[in-house]
């Protein structure tokens, strides 16, 4: 009950990476099903139709509902911490964030139980999409679950924009914010631009769907290339969102067991911001075989290019950090340094891509798959990974252990290139994607039974990850406040798990690396910023989750034309905000006796 | 720092708004989600512009629009702003029952407005306008019914923020409330001024 009504950052971190694992393992199930259907010619696993709905429930869940969430998780466990903030700036918004988020991938979700599951592809393209070509309510799951978890999305963005900006320690000016907290303040901006502009495709296509409207349907003047401007000028940010934590956690993380200051810091800075606005510019970069012409693809194709200066930028960075560091090989930074030339492979293909000439040779081809595989697995996933082993310790009190970890890591990262690696090759000698089946004699047999053994060794790793969670849960040793001894940033600085009001008094910061140059002083502890006193804490609530599930149910309802079940939803939702408007939260205060005592979350 | 350490104490700073870190926050969270809101009517603008001559069989723009009743509807808003702008002004000095008779008429002329608007959307639609009319006609009103909708959370929104200033007064938890609302009014009156441009008028010149 507890779990449910909480209003602590810390917690809800734990409840997103809960419910995105869970997608993480439902949407690793599904690639599993798609390999064992691509494993041989001619195979019938499963069906057409099934094979195109996996497809588009892969892809939607692990962008939308597994990795999305389990970055909030990393960004609501340590952004607070490393800013030196008692919370966040909104945290009953932050709880309602979390539970919106949790009943659009619920609703998504569900379309395997109802039958109707979505199969146009992630992208959803019109007039595959439309209500033309797929019937049913499968699309409609698609654009009511997104558009449910995208407002949790968007209210998670504004969150910790407002709390980076307004509530950091005194002392901690904005270069001397950790690069993680750096990243996340520029892909939250990042949420908050593009994510309006899917809301707004979401609403189209729906409105075209359930109420007959015009904006696709090209026999009624509608035009189905806005849905894919519509699209990507929210879907490439997007991989700007996902990608830019990574790099956050892989500089922590690098710096941390390199024992160094990250090198080029404010060069990183300048880089995550030019490449944030560069890829808002660039979204027509998936558009170029659709006929924008010749001058729209050249600039297209210069402006995409122009990303690989930051991120190189970026990349010597980490090699320089590592440069002449005395390094430690613990699991979160074998991933970190994983990362690295996988990484810089998937920006290589991506290089490749963006020549708009050559891009209609790789068009639609596996070439792409292995591409996107190679920055999203290998850049974001890698991240995550290496992120959950190196926080784990603050956000439970426990270590991950050291061997399993580190036996997720060659697994996972051997699975991984295995898959991926010859993918390419399949795609440049012909293999299209989103094809459910191949004849034999093609040259694509060995390759694709190389690729599906990969994918199981990724499960396995994912496997032995789950195994890791459990031992460590079993195990009951306690935890000290800076477990790995070299901890540079201010969450280092209190208890591993940190009390619920964080920071006893609120530290003064002095420098960058701030906890790590109190060490190099001979300082145990963060100089306080203010005297001890009486902490005032936000009450739980439960009108978050009441808020999510009149949502869940108003969605239910217009999608099976239940007007009453629809008007009923919203009237629960809309209650709960007038009720959150009525009645003020005053919170509660923790009193300094009671601090001594050590209340933790 | 907390909420109600300040509204015991009798005496309001000139800005209650921001006198506590959770005001200033609202504030500062509410622009960022103007930011977000931008974005949005920015694409509808867009999906708009795209589609505005797609009208196929149905009526156009220069047939259906009439500018003396739009203009009108513009100059409601545009006022009803300035009656926000009164009640901010009045806030800041503490006279709170200025600030209601002000934000009173602002949502009287919000209500206005919505009528009007309720009653043009009516003519479209015996004149043959309908959402599935045409491309043309379902971004005109997904783009206008959006901004109608707006309004309407606004009158309402800031109808309850009345009630409350009622029961409470004027205190650092009711203030950023109220500021915060003037600010989202301000948003939905330049939005509409564009609306106003890039559908009204650029409609009727072509």
């Amino acid at each position: 009950m507890d779990w449910l009504t909480t209003v602590d950052h810390k917690k809800i971190g734990i409840l997103y990476l809960i419910a995105g694992g869970l997608f993480f393992l439902v949407g690793g199930l599904e690639a599993i099903l798609i390999r064992i259907q691509l494993i041989k010619p001619m195979n019938d696993f499963v069906g057409a139709d099934t094979f195109n709905q996996l497809i588009t429930m892969h892809g939607t869940t692990m962008i939308f509902l597994a990795a999305m969430p389990m970055l909030f998780a990393l960004m609501n466990a340590v952004i607070p911490l490393q800013i030196g903030a008692r919370d966040v700036a909104f945290p009953f918004l932050n709880s309602l964030g979390f539970w919106t988020f949790f009943a659009g991938g619920v609703l998504l979700n569900i379309s395997w139980f109802a039958g109707d599951i979505p199969d146009a592809g992630w992208t959803s393209y019109v007039p595959l999409a439309g209500p033309m070509y797929a019937g049913g309510h499968g699309v409609d799951f698609y654009l009511m679950g997104l558009q449910i978890a995208g407002i949790g999305t968007l209210i998670g963005g504004i969150n910790f924009m407002a709390t980076i900006i307004n509530m950091r320690a005194p002392g901690m000016s904005f270069m001397r914010m950790p690069m993680f907290t750096w990243t996340i303040f520029i892909t939250s901006a990042l949420i908050v631009f593009a994510f309006p502009v899917l809301t707004v495709g979401l609403v189209a296509l729906t409105f075209d769907r359930l109420f007959q409207a015009n904006f696709f349907e090209t026999g009624n003047g509608g035009n189905t290339v806005l849905w894919e401007h519509i699209f990507w000028v929210f879907g490439h940010p997007e991989v700007y969102i996902l990608i830019l934590p990574a790099f956050g956690v892989i500089s922590e993380v690098i710096s941390t067991f390199s024992r160094k200051r990250l090198f080029g810091y404010s060069s990183m800075v300048f880089a995550t911001v030019l490449i944030a606005f560069l890829g808002f510019m660039v979204w027509a970069h998936h558009m170029f075989t659709t006929g924008l012409g010749p001058v729209a693809n050249g600039l297209f194709s210069i402006a995409t290019m122009l990303i690989a200066v930051p991120t190189g930028v970026k990349i010597f960075n980490w090699l320089f950090t590592l440069w002449g560091g005395s390094i430690s090989f613990t699991s979160a930074s074998l991933f970190a340094i994983g990362f690295i030339p996988t990484f810089v492979m998937g920006g290589v293909t991506g290089v490749m891509l963006a020549v708009a000439p050559a891009d209609f040779q790789y068009h639609d081809t596996y070439f792409v798959v292995a591409h996107f595989h190679y920055v999203i697995v290998g850049g974001l996933i890698f991240g995550i990974f290496s992120g959950l082993h190196y926080w784990w310790p603050k956000m439970f009190g426990r270590v991950l252990n050291e061997k399993l970890g580190k036996a997720t890591f060659w697994t996972f990262f051997i699975g991984f290139h295995l898959t991926f690696f010859i993918q390419h090759f399949l795609g440049l000698i012909g293999m299209p994607r989103r094809v459910w089946t191949y004849l034999p004699g093609q040259d694509f047999d060995t390759m694709n039974a190389v690729s599906t053994v990969g994918a199981f060794l990724m499960g396995i790793g994912t496997i032995i990850f789950v195994i890791n969670v459990i031992v460590s849960a079993a195990n009951k040793s306690p935890v000290a406040d800076d477990p790995w001894e070299d901890g540079r940033s201010l969450e280092w600085s209190i208890p591993s798990p940190p009390p619920e009001y964080n920071f006893k008094q609120t530290p003064l910061v002095r420098s960058y690396d701030a906890w790590w140059n109190e060490k190099q002083k001979g300082n145990a502890e963060m100089p306080p910023a203010e005297p001890v006193g009486p902490i005032h804490m936000p009450s739980p609530s439960i009108l978050p989750l009441i808020m999510s599930i009149g949502l869940f149910v108003a969605a239910l309802g217009f999608m099976y034309d239940h007007l009453v079940v629809a008007i009923a939803g919203l009237v629960v939702t809309f209650g709960s905000m007038f009720c959150r408007s009525v009645f003020d939260d005053h919170g509660f205060h923790i009193e300094p006796e009671e601090q001594e005592k050590g209340v933790h979350a | 720092m907390s909420a109600h350490d300040h509204h015991l104490d009798g005496h309001l700073p000139h800005e209650p708004e921001k006198a506590t870190l959770e005001g200033r926050n609202k504030i500062l969270g509410f622009w960022l989600f103007l930011g977000a809101e931008t974005v949005l009517f920015g694409t509808l603008f867009a999906a708009f512009i795209a589609l505005r001559h797609q009208t196929l069989d149905g009526p156009t723009a220069d047939h259906l629009f009439e500018l003396p009743m739009v203009f009108a509807a513009t100059m409601i808003l545009l006022v009803s702003s300035l009656a926000s702008v009164f009640a901010v002004q009045a806030l800041h000095q503490h006279k709170v029952k200025a600030m209601i008779v002000w934000l009173i008429i602002t949502i009287l002329l919000g209500l206005s407005f919505l009528g009007l608007e309720i009653y043009e959307f009516n003519t479209y639609v015996s004149e043959g306008h309908k959402l599935t009319t045409s491309a043309f006609s379902s971004s005109f009103y997904t783009l206008v019914g959006f901004h109608g909708a707006h309004v309407a959370f606004g009158v309402l929104w800031i109808g309850l923020l009345i009630a409350q200033i009622f029961k409470k007064g004027l205190t650092v938890v009711t203030a950023p409330k109220i500021y915060v609302s003037a600010i989202y009014w301000h948003f939905i009156d330049v939005v509409w001024v564009f609306i106003f441009t890039v559908v009204y008028l650029m409609g009727k010149v072509g």
